[in-house]
C-alpha cells in the first residue's frame, strides 16, 4: 500500500526563532532518535547489506554458503526467463501507471464537481485502496475463473461462443487481467490525492481563462494541468515504485503463469528463494530490481527534500 | 468548476462517468457479499443467472467458523495490527519529533535516511529478511511480524507525524521552556496534544498497512494456528487445486470489514494522511 509521507500537511508555517540553548537540544534530539535508528538500522539497514552480501553467495537453505562473486548475476544474465520478467516488470509497470494516472485524473475531474453525497461517493472510491490486496484479489480470481467466471456469462449471454476467454489461462489476457486489477486497486489513490490537488486551484483562474475567451479544453490544457503537475508527479513516482516492487496481487491471481508470463522481479524471486529454496540466486534476482528502483527513490527523496 | 447547463448536461458530465466508475470500484466487493451465500449448487451452475442468489444460505460462514480457524486468524490479524500500529506510533514520534522541531548536527542525514527507508520496498529485503528471523529462531512466531511490520510503518508514521509537528508554532514551546519545562514535558504537555489528528491519521493508516501485509506473513507463519487472515485464506482455503469459494469469498468478505468500519468512522483523517505531502493547501 503506498502513501504519502508528510511534508506540508498544513499551511501554517511556524516562524524560526532563534533557538534555545542548542547543546542541550542536541542532546535531546539524539536521546529521542536513538532507539528508533537503531530500530531501523538493525531490521532495514542490515538486511539491505546483507541481501547484496547473499547475492554473492551460492546459498541453499541449511547448506554452508559459498562466495561465488557476481556467478549469481552471471546467471541471471543467461537465464531467458529472467529477460521475460524484466520485460513483463517494465511492462506491468508502464501500463498500470498509465492507466491509473489517467483513469484517476479522469476520475478527480468527474468528481470536482458539486454533487449530492460527495464524500460518500468519495469514501466508496478509496474502498479497493483499504481493503487488504489479498482479500480483494481472491474475488477477483473468482470473478477471472476459467469455468464460472461471471464476466464470461455475461458474454455468452450476449451471444458470445460458450466457454469464453481464459483470462489467466491465456499469456496475454493473464497479463492484460493482473493490470487491470492493479488499476483497479490503485486508481482510488491517483483519484482522491489529485481530488484534494483540484481543489487548491482558486476559482477565479478558471472565471478569468472563461472571460478570455478559452474553451474547456484550454482551460484545463493551461490551467489545471499547469498547476496539478507537481501533485501528479509525486504520485506517480509513488505508484512506480510500488507497481514494480508489486508481490502480492500477481502472486495470489496467477504465481507467475502461465509459463512465466506474469512473473515480476518479487514473484520470481520468491520462486527461486522461498520455493526452491537458492537464497543466494533469489536475491540476486530481487537485487536486479535496484538500479531502476534507485533512481525513482532518488528522485522523490529529492523532490520531497525541496518542497 | 460548477456544471452549467440542464440535466443532460449533468448526466453526461457526472452521473454517467460517475456510476460507471462506481460499478467497476465495487462490483468484486458486490461479487464476495453475492458469492458467499449462494449454495454451491448455484455456485456450480452455469445455466443459472449468477448475478443474484435464489436461495441464500449461511452454509459457508458456518462452515468456515467450524471448519477452519478463521476466528483464530482475524484475532492473530488484529494482534499483530494493533501491536504494531503501537510500536510504529512511539517509535514514528520519536523520530519525527526531534527532526520536526530541533536542528541538530545530523538531523538532515536522519531525514533522508528515513525517507530512503520508507521508500524501499519490501520485496528487496524479503529473502534477508527470512534468513535473519530463522536465525533468530522467530519462525512461527507473531514475534516476527510484529519486529518486522514496523519496518514498513515506522518511517510511514514519522513523515506524517513530521508533518503535523512542523505546524505547531514555536513559541508555544518556548513560552513553556521559559516557564521551566523540559524539552521533553513541553514536548509531552504542549506539543503533542496539539497534534492529535495527525496520530489519528498515521495511526489508521499503520493499522491498515498491517492488515493489508502479506508477504512477511507467508514467509514467516507457517503453521496454521499462528496465521493471518490473508495467508490463512490464501494457504488453506486453497487446498491443491480445489477452491472453497463460498468459503473463501466469506473469509475475503469478513477480512475487510474490520479496516472498512474503522476506515468508514475516521474517512477525513484517512485522506488527510493520504494526501498530506503532495498536496499543500
Amino acid at each position: 500500500m503506498t502513501a504519502l509521507p508528510s511534508g506540508s500537511a498544513i499551511a501554517l508555517e511556524a516562524r524560526r526563532l532563534p533557538r534555545f540553548r542548542i547543546k542541550e537540544g542536541t542532546a535531546f534530539g539524539w536521546a529521542m532518535v536513538a532507539l528508533p535508528l537503531l530500530f531501523l538500522l538493525a531490521f532495514v539497514g542490515y538486511p539491505f547489506v546483507y541481501g547484496i552480501w547473499l547475492s554473492l553467495e551460492d546459498r541453499s537453505i541449511a547448506q554452508s554458503a559459498i562466495f561465488i562473486g557476481f556467478g549469481n548475476f552471471l546467471n541471471d544474465i543467461n537465464d531467458a526467463v529472467f529477460w521475460q520478467v524484466v520485460r513483463n516488470t517494465f511492462i506491468y509497470t508502464i501500463v498500470a501507471t498509465v492507466l491509473k494516472a489517467a483513469g484517476g485524473l479522469g476520475l478527480a475531474l468527474v468528481m470536482n464537481q458539486n454533487f449530492r453525497f460527495k464524500n460518500l461517493v468519495r469514501a466508496f472510491v478509496l474502498l479497493p485502496f483499504i481493503v487488504p490486496t489479498v482479500l480483494s484479489t481472491i474475488a477477483w480470481m473468482w470473478i477471472l475463473d476459467p469455468a464460472f467466471s461471471v464476466i464470461n456469462w455475461i458474454l455468452i449471454y450476449l451471444g458470445g461462443a460458450p466457454p469464453g476467454p481464459s483470462w489467466l489461462g491465456n499469456p496475454y489476457l493473464a497479463m492484460g487481467s493482473v493490470i487491470v486489477v492493479n488499476t483497479w486497486r490503485g486508481l482510488p489513490f491517483y483519484a482522491i490525492t489529485l481530488l484534494a490537488g483540484l481543489q487548491t486551484i482558486p476559482g477565479d483562474l478558471y472565471d478569468a481563462a472563461t472571460i478570455d475567451g478559452t474553451d474547456a479544453w484550454q482551460r484545463f490544457r493551461y490551467v489545471t494541468l499547469p498547476l496539478l503537475q507537481p501533485v501528479l508527479l509525486i504520485v506517480t513516482l509513488f505508484s512506480l515504485i510500488f507497481t514494480f516492487a508489486d508481490f502480492q496481487l500477481v502472486y495470489v491471481l496467477t504465481r507467475g503463469g502461465p509459463a512465466n508470463a506474469t512473473h515480476l522481479f518479487a514473484t520470481y524471486s520468491f520462486d527461486i528463494a522461498m520455493t526452491a529454496g537458492q537464497l543466494g540466486h533469489g536475491a540476486s534476482v530481487a537485487l536486479a530490481m535496484l538500479p531502476p528502483l534507485a533512481l525513482l527513490i532518488v528522485a522523490l527523496t529529492i523532490y520531497m527534500r525541496r518542497q | 468548476m460548477v456544471v452549467r447547463g440542464g440535466w443532460r448536461v449533468k448526466l453526461l458530465h457526472l452521473w454517467l462517468p460517475l456510476g460507471f466508475a462506481l460499478a467497476f470500484t465495487l462490483f468484486p466487493f458486490y461479487w464476495m457479499a453475492v458469492t458467499s451465500i449462494k449454495p454451491n449448487s448455484e455456485l456450480y451452475n452455469t445455466q443459472m443467472m449468477p448475478l443474484l442468489v435464489h436461495n441464500p444460505t449461511l452454509k459457508h460462514y458456518i462452515d468456515l467458523f467450524t471448519e477452519t480457524p478463521f476466528l483464530l486468524w482475524t484475532w492473530n490479524t488484529m494482534l499483530v495490527a494493533v501491536v504494531s500500529t503501537a510500536i510504529s506510533l512511539v517509535l514514528g514520534v520519536m523520530l519525527a519529533y526531534p527532526l520536526a522541531r530541533i536542528n541538530f548536527p545530523g538531523s538532515a542525514l536522519i531525514a533522508i535516511g528515513v525517507a530512503g527507508s520508507y521508500l524501499v520496498p519490501q520485496p528487496l529485503l524479503f529473502i534477508p529478511m527470512a534468513d535473519i528471523i530463522n536465525k533468530m529462531r522467530l519462525g512461527n512466531t507473531l514475534t516476527s511480524v510484529m519486529l518486522t511490520y514496523p519496518t514498513l510503518l515506522v518511517p510511514f508514521c514519522a513523515w506524517l507525524l513530521m508533518g503535523y509537528f512542523k505546524t505547531v508554532p514555536h513559541e508555544l514551546e518556548e513560552a513553556a521552556r521559559i516557564d521551566g519545562a523540559s524539552h521533553f514535558q513541553a514536548m509531552w504537555r504542549i506539543v503533542l496534544p496539539l497534534c492529535t489528528p495527525g496520530f489519528i491519521s498515521a495511526g489508521i493508516f499503520a493499522f491498515t498497512l498491517a492488515q493489508n501485509e502479506f508477504l512477511y506473513a507467508l514467509i514467516f507463519l507457517t503453521k496454521s494456528t499462528v496465521r493471518t487472515v490473508p495467508v490463512g485464506a490464501i494457504a488453506e482455503l486453497i487446498r491443491g487445486d480445489v477452491f472453497y469459494w463460498g468459503q473463501l469469498m466469506a473469509a475475503a468478505l469478513l477480512g475487510s470489514v474490520p479496516v472498512a468500519i474503522i476506515y468508514s468512522f475516521f474517512v477525513e483523517h484517512y485522506v488527510a494522511g493520504l494526501t498530506a505531502g503532495s498536496v499543500k493547501g
